[in-house]
């Protein structure tokens, strides 16, 4: 009877969004008399940041300063068409639908711009803080502010643009089945290190270092906490939680989130996170999802840690200390009868 | 059932109502007095999402029934930004990208500050203590400790 230490490996591509019926997202985006821009989405944020990623990347494209940019999510009833906050395809799907309705909003204020200035369209640049100015000449220059009032008060233009990002359904080639069901993968790489107690069971994981490719980080401590978020995440998932304990019978287990495990601020594993940015070529400015596949390179890390260890293959999750002794045992018998 | 008065100070100010009886403060917060900081996670005393202060201590308010506070004095999140200002455990949250979707958010913050207000310089393992009733589903937690622990930090240079 001993602690034993493991250490496992695992590495993942995880496809940003999803090839269901094909996966669109859609914006609208529209300045108020004053410059301000809103953005129009039915996309919701759950918490990981997507209003301020979607700020940053209207207010890049546009060529203003992120807080005059406003995101209403108000209502799936009535906003442009979002398949939802899902599958790690938000900063993708929906910025690209962004950035392309920033785009033809831009294109709209530099006409306006270049109609008041008396200067073509295509010489104008924006300085980034609220500044319309020819290129070469920052002196002959207007506002985005008196831009917007021109449109609206003296010129008749709606300062606006319509954005639609949509990676198609792809269907497997009948003699191959060759298909392409994403266009951009994000990845990861984890070293998890164990101790197993072979008379328990019990697992404590020492530490676990991740690596993470996630194309761009748009907001590089909004990447982070969500990377650290789920780093613990997929170690709650790989040791601990399950709607369905082992249990002889249904009955018996849980029925509340009473009685569903996860790891509390006491059982935090030393972790080490790693970004690498490798920028995909149709995202937006580069960006990758990288929601979910945050979480998933700890299982079979963890689950390799714990062979390590042990010599047991856990093929089932959550790895239990039960489903650990069930296997030694098993593995021992074996031995005796082998 | 039954309407009965109760009486007191929520973030400093005198505050009656009647409620129904039996009803728990974190009802009694959220329905009848607009204060929704403290928010209804389990309702069974698992969670920590409700804490609140009762008379210098923590307590979670999904558990306690507003009648037994009668006269005394409650503290939520909702009081902190005391004039506008942020409380330096709600900025050392923000600072740390500490909150996600947030909804643990309020509770941490009740406990972190039941801890700082007995112990001004806490322990890496005394804050994993003070919040280790309060589940959190999106942060690990890391960034929550760190972050109470820089507030600890920012109080006491402060104070010196
Ligand atoms: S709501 Fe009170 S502990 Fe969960
Ligand atoms: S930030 Fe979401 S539960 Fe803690």
């Amino acid at each position: 009877m001993a602690i034993r230490k493991g250490r496992g490996v695992a590495a993942i591509n995880y496809p940003t969004g999803m090839n269901l019926g094909g996966d669109p997202s859609q914006a609208l985006v529209h300045s108020t008399p004053t410059g301000n821009f809103m953005v129009s989405l039915s996309s919701v944020d759950l918490g990981q940041g997507l209003k301020q990623v979607m700020a940053q990347i209207c207010a890049e494209t546009i060529g203003v300063p992120t807080d005059l940019v406003t995101i209403d999510t108000a209502d799936t009833d009535t906003g442009p068409h979002c398949m939802g906050t899902f599958a790690s395809r938000g900063t993708h799907r929906i910025g690209n639908a962004v950035r392309q309705a920033a785009e033809e909003a831009r294109q709209v204020m530099l006409e306006v711009a270049a109609d008041e200035l008396e200067v073509n369209a295509s010489d104008l640049d924006t300085d980034g803080t609220g500044n319309i100015h020819v290129k070469g000449a920052p002196q002959k220059s207007i506002s985005i502010f008196d831009t917007a009032l021109a449109a609206h008060f003296k010129r008749g233009r709606s300062i606006s643009g319509r954005g639609m990002f949509l990676v198609p359904r792809s269907f497997p080639e009948t003699e191959t089945g060759a298909m392409k069901p994403a266009t951009c993968y994000a990845h990861a790489c984890v070293v998890a290190d164990v101790e197993v107690d072979d008379e328990t069971g019990e697992v404590t994981v020492v530490s676990v270092k991740n690596v993470y490719e996630v194309g761009r980080a748009l907001n590089p401590k909004m990447v982070e906490q969500q990377l650290v978020g789920g780093s613990w995440m997929g170690i709650s998932h790989a040791l601990y939680e399950t709607t369905e304990p082992y249990y002889p019978n249904r009955e018996h287990g849980g029925t509340d989130f009473n009685q569903y495990l996860m790891p509390g601020p006491g059982d935090l594993a030393a972790t080490e996170t790693i970004v690498i940015e490798r920028p995909a070529a149709d995202g937006p400015y580069g960006a990758k999802g990288v929601g979910e596949m945050c979480a998933n390179p700890q299982i079979p890390a963890l689950a390799n840690a714990i062979f390590d260890a042990v010599g047991v293959r856990i093929d089932s999750m959550p790895i239990t200390p039960e489903r650990i002794l069930r296997a030694l045992k098993a593995q021992a018998g074996e031995m005796r009868t082998g | 059932m039954a309407r009965v008065p109760v009486q007191f100070t929520l973030n400093g100010e005198e505050r009656a109502e009647f409620i129904e009886s039996g009803t728990t403060l974190l009802h009694a917060l959220r329905d009848t007095m607009g204060d929704t900081s403290p928010k209804g996670g389990c309702q069974q005393g698992t969670c920590g999402a409700c804490s609140v202060i009762v008379d210098g201590e923590l307590r979670l308010s999904c558990l306690t029934l507003a009648q037994t506070c009668e006269g005394a004095a409650i503290e939520t999140t909702a009081g902190l930004a005391a004039g506008g200002v942020l409380h330096p455990l709600q900025r050392a949250i923000m600072d740390g990208f500490a909150a996600q979707c947030g909804f643990c958010t309020p509770g941490m913050i009740m406990a972190a500050k039941a801890l700082l207000d007995h112990t001004p310089n806490p322990t890496r393992e005394d804050v994993i203590e003070a919040i280790s009733g309060n589940v959190c589903r999106c942060t690990g937690y890391e960034p929550i400790i760190a972050a109470v622990l820089a507030a600890a930090r920012s109080n006491s240079q402060n104070a010196g």
